[in-house]
């Protein structure tokens, strides 16, 4: 009756969702009082049972084959699913990647479990998972209970607190037969397009930042930019940019311009007029970095930051840098 | 070949959720077509326009009012639906929602090249249904495609899965199971002749009885899980300002960022 | 009674108004500007079958029935004014006179084009000389063997630039006043026929306003609509449906300002609270509201009764007397809820209130619609 996470990995590489999922399996095992462990399917990535052991794996369940080199959905699906109509695991996780998702629901009908999508918080409750997840485009948040005895929930990147690793922890590997069948041949993952050039298109991403009257001059866009990259973010711009003509108006976020929910938006050198509001209000997360501790902005920022952009700006950028140095 | 497009009916995007007794209120709630079901039924229909498909039918499980979004689907362009209705089936979960679909194809026997769903419900919101069919049916499947390529002679359809930091080409073997989302194609607008047609293209409706089913495989009763209650998120907690040396609040600025929205 | 669309009534309007919100919202400003409707304005409407709502599918219409045509008229004018217009004159103004009077050849030649929206139409009754007062026309028509020869000017006439078929009266005889008018298809390459200047206008400037001039115009007998003689039945038939349209149009209008208006009162604030939590500004919300929901069901009915077959042109007058009022002090009162920001370009309520003051005006000003209304509660 033990903890089971589905390690995700890419091209012989764990994905961070994988990591968070692993923690918070770790973290459900030690209530329940029993063990947790993984699966990993893969192709010559016996070497990533050890970082799944550091996050407190005790045992690995290794299913190599150059058929599931690739995602392929049945083959998966039917390797990962058939291991765990065998081994009787009660808790299953799996981070959301767009893997996780696709996956998880052709796991749960091959084995006959319920299944919770998309959680931000998972519970034991009377020696049962409960999980807590938002619906209904975030309109609401649902509690999901289950009566399988196999219980399964595929976890939000970004929300469950990843452990520190420990190398120290060993896990004990079991290597698991892998028979290819018919199915498997009817799919195959042909070419994998990169797509990392450029910046998101300003209504899709995720974070943006924008900047305004505040950054002087055309050429100071380059401070809001190089943040921007650092972080995979849009650029946007406040009228008084775009008017100014140190941005194009397709940066225009605003009344006029675009609306953009992302999760997070940074807005630099901006007021926070009544049109701009219009256009960001409902980003999850709003900073705003503003010399004028009185600016409108400031009432809508989740965190506002009084200072001069040209001095916050910069000394933001290398932090995040080294942050991202440290994650390799 | 014949395909199937799977249509939720699912509250407009627009609608405020209000909550009664611990449960949806949708007294005041206005349905449509799942949008994303949209790209599924364009998509279909796009092919049966270019001489790929012959036959085009949509598919809905759920009340009475799911006859609209069929309805919607048929305007668009499917040539038939069925509609699966049962009093019995509130409050199935995706697991039995996949199984009582699988069921009406089986009971309806046509002979599919190729089962097109949405990527997501926008109520449910699970992602669940189209990889549990799959795999109910022994299918391939590519999911939250932004390119379909289909050749009906060679049996296969080579499909882009827009996934994290780029595209997954997949080929599979037909039949096989697609969920489409946007940047797959642009839906078009059902134009009035169309709507007229729509009202004249059958729908058929299956009771649980039609497909072989008791209640007390589907429902509440047959599922393995249960909405237990339904909250509304937690109001945004009031933010904070800080002043000083640009050094400390950038420290602090990253703490936010990295510990608390846990962006980095 | 039953206060319900049915189901294709419901999907026409949810069409027309996800129409309106993806395509001609964001448009309107800058047609507006530049004075045209967009091209792919005219081909989408076309492909959608909204320039022949309620023409049977014979002539190459929709089959649908008036209430739908009504509503299409409303959404597309929550859109954009001009291009409501454009559906209102092209279908109430000639193709339902040409459905209604047109012979068996007229239809197939005529409707036929207009219900697909291949050819655009136009509606030729205003002159300089003659308003209101439309039984002043001085265009006349003389029979010439088998054709018509047309003289005379007009002006004020919508979709004048972009139309190929123009519905035109004309005194076959001025003698005889009323019964000596008559109506005549003129297609836009007949010999002698030209368009003049285009009017720069206060609102619904991307809809054409056109002079039309004919100079010895020669048409073929066979385009004569109806019979000689019959055109100022045929005219009034045209303005009681007409007026459907415009009622239509003006709550569409209204409908359009008052969402900026609750949008704006729900954003804006004023000491340190959203303005629309003042009680003076609920009360100008709730008073919009009130008068548009009103207007709305008096162009329903009139639409109802159209199709029903029953009498209707008091209910269509009294819905464009109503629905344009109420149009105009709803966009006077949204501008209000906007302040200073209602009053320039950048907010959609200023055009809403250029664009309202024109359905007080055509296909019958408010006071022709007064006189009409009471002359027909004190006949008899
Ligand atoms: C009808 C209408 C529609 C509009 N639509 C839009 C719209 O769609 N989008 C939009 O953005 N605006 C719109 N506006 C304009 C809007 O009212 C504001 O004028 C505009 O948003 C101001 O842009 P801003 O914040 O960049 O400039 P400002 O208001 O001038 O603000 C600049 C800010 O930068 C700060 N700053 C300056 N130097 C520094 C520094 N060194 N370090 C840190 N902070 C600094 C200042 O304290 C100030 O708060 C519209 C206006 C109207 C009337
Ligand atoms: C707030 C809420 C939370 C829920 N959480 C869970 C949960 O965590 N786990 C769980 O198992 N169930 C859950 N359910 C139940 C679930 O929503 C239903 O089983 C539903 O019928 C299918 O799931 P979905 O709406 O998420 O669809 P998705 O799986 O997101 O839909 C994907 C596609 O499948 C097709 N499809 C889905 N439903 C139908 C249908 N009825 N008819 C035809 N085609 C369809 C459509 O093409 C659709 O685009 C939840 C329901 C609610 C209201
Ligand atoms: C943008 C636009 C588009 C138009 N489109 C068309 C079209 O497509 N086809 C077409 O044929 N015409 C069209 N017209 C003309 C329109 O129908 C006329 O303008 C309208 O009928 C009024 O006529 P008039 O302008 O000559 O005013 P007049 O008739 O001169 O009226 C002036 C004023 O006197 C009042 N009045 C007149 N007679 C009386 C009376 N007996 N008692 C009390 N008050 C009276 C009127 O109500 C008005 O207030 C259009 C006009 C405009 C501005």
């Amino acid at each position: 009756m033990s903890v089971w996470v589905i390690a995700d990995q890419r091209k012989g590489t764990l994905r961070k969702p994988a990591l968070e999922t692993l923690s918070e399996g770790r973290r459900l095992a030690d209530q329940l009082g029993t063990s947790m462990e993984a699966v990993i399917a893969g192709h010559n990535v016996e070497g990533l049972c050890n970082e799944i052991a550091s996050y407190g794996a005790e045992k690995v369940y290794l299913i190599d084959h150059e058929i599931l080199a690739n995602y392929n959905p049945p083959a998966y699906a039917r390797a990962v699913g058939d291991l765990i109509k065998d081994k009787q695991p009660q808790i299953v996780l799996m981070g959301g990647t767009m893997t996780g998702r696709d996956l998880m629901p052709r796991i749960a009908a091959r084995v006959g479990a319920g299944l919770a999508p998309d959680c931000i918080k998972l519970e034991i409750v009377d020696g049962k998972l409960k999980a807590i997840r938002p619906a209904i485009a975030g309109k609401v948040r649902v509690e999901i209970g289950y009566k399988s005895d196999i219980q399964m929930a595929i976890l939000r990147p970004n929300v469950f607190e990843r452990l520190e690793p420990d190398t120290s922890k060993t896990a004990n590997i079991e290597k698991v037969p892998f028979e290819p069948s018919d199915l498997d041949t009817k799919q195959r993952l042909v070419e994998f397009v990169s797509k990392e050039t450029g910046r998101p298109e300003l209504t899709e991403a995720e974070i943006i930042v924008s900047g305004g009257r505040g950054m002087k001059a055309p050429e100071n866009f380059a401070l809001v930019e190089e943040l921007a990259d650092l972080l995979g973010a849009a650029v946007g711009a406040s009228r008084a940019a775009v008017d100014a003509g140190w941005r194009p108006q397709s940066d225009q976020v605003g009344q006029t311009g675009k609306t953009v929910s992302p999760n997070l938006y940074i807005a630099v050198g901006i007021s926070g007029a009544i049109q701009h509001l219009a256009g960001m209000s409902s980003s999850k997360f709003i900073v705003a970095i503003n010399k004028d501790p009185d600016a409108p902005i400031f009432n809508v920022a989740d965190f506002g930051v009084v200072g001069d952009l040209f001095k916050v700006v910069p000394l933001l950028t290398e932090e995040i840098k080294k942050i991202k140095a440290q994650e390799g | 070949m014949k395909v199937v497009v799977f249509c939720k009916s699912v509250p407009d995007t627009e609608t405020r959720v209000r909550l009664k007794d611990n449960r949806l209120d949708k007294s005041e709630i206005k349905y449509i077509l799942n949008p994303y079901d949209e790209f599924a039924v364009e998509e279909a229909v796009r092919m049966k326009e270019a001489g790929k498909v012959d036959e085009v039918v949509a598919v809905s499980m759920g009340p009475e009012r799911a006859r609209e979004a069929l309805r919607s689907a048929l305007a668009i362009g499917a040539d038939r639906a069925i509609l699966i209705k049962d009093d019995a089936l509130d409050g199935s979960d995706t697991y039995v929602t996949a199984k009582v679909l699988v069921k009406a194809l089986e009971k309806d026997g046509v002979e599919y090249g190729m089962l097109l769903f949405g990527q997501q419900a926008i109520d449910g919101d699970t992602w669940h249904v189209p990889g549990q069919v799959a795999e109910m049916l022994g299918l391939p499947q590519a999911g939250s495609i932004i390119k379909l390529e289909v050749d009906p002679d060679a049996g296969k359809a080579v499909a882009n899965r827009l996934v994290e930091g780029g595209e997954e080409v997949h080929e599979m073997a037909l039949p096989c199971v697609v969920t489409c989302r946007k940047g797959l194609n642009e839906p078009r607008y059902p134009s009035l002749p169309n709507i007229m047609k729509a009202k004249r293209k059958p729908v058929q409706d299956y009771s649980l009885a039609d497909l072989g089913l008791s209640p007390e495989e589907v429902g509440r009763a047959g599922s393995f899980t249960e909405v237990l209650s339904y909250s509304l998120p937690p109001k945004k907690e009031a933010g904070r300002k800080v002043e000083g040396e640009p050094e400390e609040v950038v420290q602090e600025l990253v703490k936010f960022l990295k510990d608390e929205i846990k962006v980095l | 009674m039953r206060f319900e669309f049915t189901e294709e009534q419901r999907m026409v309007r949810d069409m027309v108004r996800r129409l309106a919100d993806e395509e001609l919202k964001p448009r309107a400003a800058e047609m507006d500007k530049k004075g045209e409707i967009f091209p792919e304005i005219y081909q989408q409407l076309a492909e959608l079958g909204l320039f022949g709502v309620y023409v049977p599918e014979e002539y190459g219409g929709a089959g649908m029935d008036v209430v739908s045509y009504a509503t299409v008229v409303e959404e597309l004018s929550r859109g954009c004014a001009s291009t409501g217009i454009l559906v209102s004159a092209h279908t109430s103004l000639v193709v339902d006179p040409i459905l209604h009077y047109g012979t068996e050849e007229q239809k197939q030649k005529f409707l036929m084009p207009l219900a697909k929206g291949e050819k655009i139409a136009a509606h030729a009754m205003t002159e300089p000389g003659a308003g209101t007062d439309v039984v002043s026309i001085a265009t006349t028509a003389k029979r010439d063997g088998d054709h018509y020869i047309l003289n005379g000017t007009k002006h004020f006439i919508t979709n004048g630039k972009e139309a190929s078929i123009y519905l035109v009266f004309a005194m076959t005889d001025k003698e005889k006043r009323h019964k000596g008018m008559s109506a005549f298809i003129v297609e836009k390459d007949a010999p002698g026929f030209s368009i003049g200047k285009l009017e720069h206008k206060l609102g619904i400037r991307a809809s054409s306003t056109a002079e039309l001039i004919f100079e010895n115009c020669r048409i073929p007998a066979e385009n004569l609509l109806g019979e000689e003689g019959q055109g100022f039945y045929i005219a009034m038939h045209c303005y009681d449906g007409g007026r459907i349209g415009v009622a239509a149009q003006a709550v569409g209008i209204a409908q359009a300002a008052y969402e900026e208006a609750v949008e704006f009162a729900k954003t804006r604030v004023q000491f340190g609270q959203p303005i629309a939590n003042f009680q003076a500004i609920q009360f100008k919300l709730a008073d919009m509201a009130t008068m548009i929901e009103a207007a709305r069901l008096l162009y329903l009915k009139a639409a109802w009764l159209k199709q029903e077959g029953k009498p209707y042109y008091q209910l269509s007058a009294m819905a464009k007397l109503f629905a344009s009022d109420v149009a105009m002090r709803v966009t006077r009162e949204a501008i209000q809820v906007h302040g200073g920001y209602g009053f320039t370009e950048e907010y959609p309520v200023e055009r809403h209130y250029r664009d309202a003051k024109i359905t007080e005006i055509y296909e019958g000003t408010s006071e022709a619609q007064r006189l009409t209304i009471a002359r027909n509660l004190l006949k008899g």
